[in-house]
């Protein structure tokens, strides 16, 4: 059986993570995913080496499903992220959101990757031409409820 | 009382390694740790502002009070996705 969420080093596969849901009485799957872009801050990047606490990180995206079904109770989520060396063009990370109907698929799986960036302790370090660089975005903390509400509005926007 | 210190990202570049024992005194809590951290490691001290932290693999508060054989983590602002 397909886990609804993992941390693996092992390159995601799309269609796996879709296997995960049970789609009984689902009408619409939004699968996102996200990928390694050979360009940051205008440095060209060569690739990237992901690095997480993968007890917690598992923890993370587990609470983000249960957030997820407390907003949208019918969505099903899965969310595998990758860990370890990626070149351009790779999947990081990937989302399955199947619901009764597609707006909540598309929205529950944004939610989800705002979520991922706001809390799951997961960490790129980007090498580029010149150098190297630990990539530092948000400060982890599932309780502030202004991030939490900040990941619904653009979810539902 | 000893606990098992985990950092990541940057910090653990900065300590040069990821995994730390620590003695601390009874009534440490996590902020006390970090504080001797520091103390040892002080490019540390970037990150009072922007850390978070977890004990025994769940998030946490800088409050909270730290057990014998504890795994306190220290995380840089994230980035995954």
């Amino acid at each position: 059986m397909i886990p609804a969420t993992l941390i693996t080093a092992a390159p995601l596969d799309h269609a796996r993570l879709v296997a995960a849901l049970d789609t009984s009485g689902i009408g619409a799957v939004a699968a996102f995913l996200g990928l390694v872009r050979d360009h940051n801050k205008g440095r060209k990047v060569l690739h990237l080496e992901y690095e997480a606490y993968e007890p917690l990180a598992l923890r993370g995206l587990d609470l983000i499903v249960a957030e997820a079904r407390e907003k949208w109770p019918a969505v099903r989520l899965a969310i595998h992220h990758r860990i370890g060396r990626m070149e351009i063009g790779e999947a990081s990370v990937a989302i399955a959101a199947a619901s009764p109907h597609r707006a909540d698929a598309f929205a529950a799986s944004r939610y989800a990757i705002e979520r991922i960036k706001q809390i799951v302790p997961i960490w790129k370090h980007e090498y580029f031409e010149g150098g190297d660089v630990w990539i530092e975005g948000a400060t982890a903390d599932p309780d502030n409820a202004k991030a939490r509400e900040e990941a619904l509005r653009i979810a539902c926007a | 009382m000893r606990v098992t210190v985990r950092l990541f990202a940057r910090l653990r570049d900065i300590a040069g390694t990821g995994e730390l024992m620590r003695e601390a005194p009874a009534g440490a809590n996590v902020a006390s740790v970090w504080s001797s951290l520091v103390t040892d490691f002080p490019e540390l001290s970037a990150y009072e502002k922007s850390i978070s932290c977890a004990v025994n693999a769940d998030y946490s508060r800088f409050t909270a009070a730290v057990s014998d054989g504890d795994e306190i983590a220290f995380l840089p602002p994230v980035s995954g996705g």
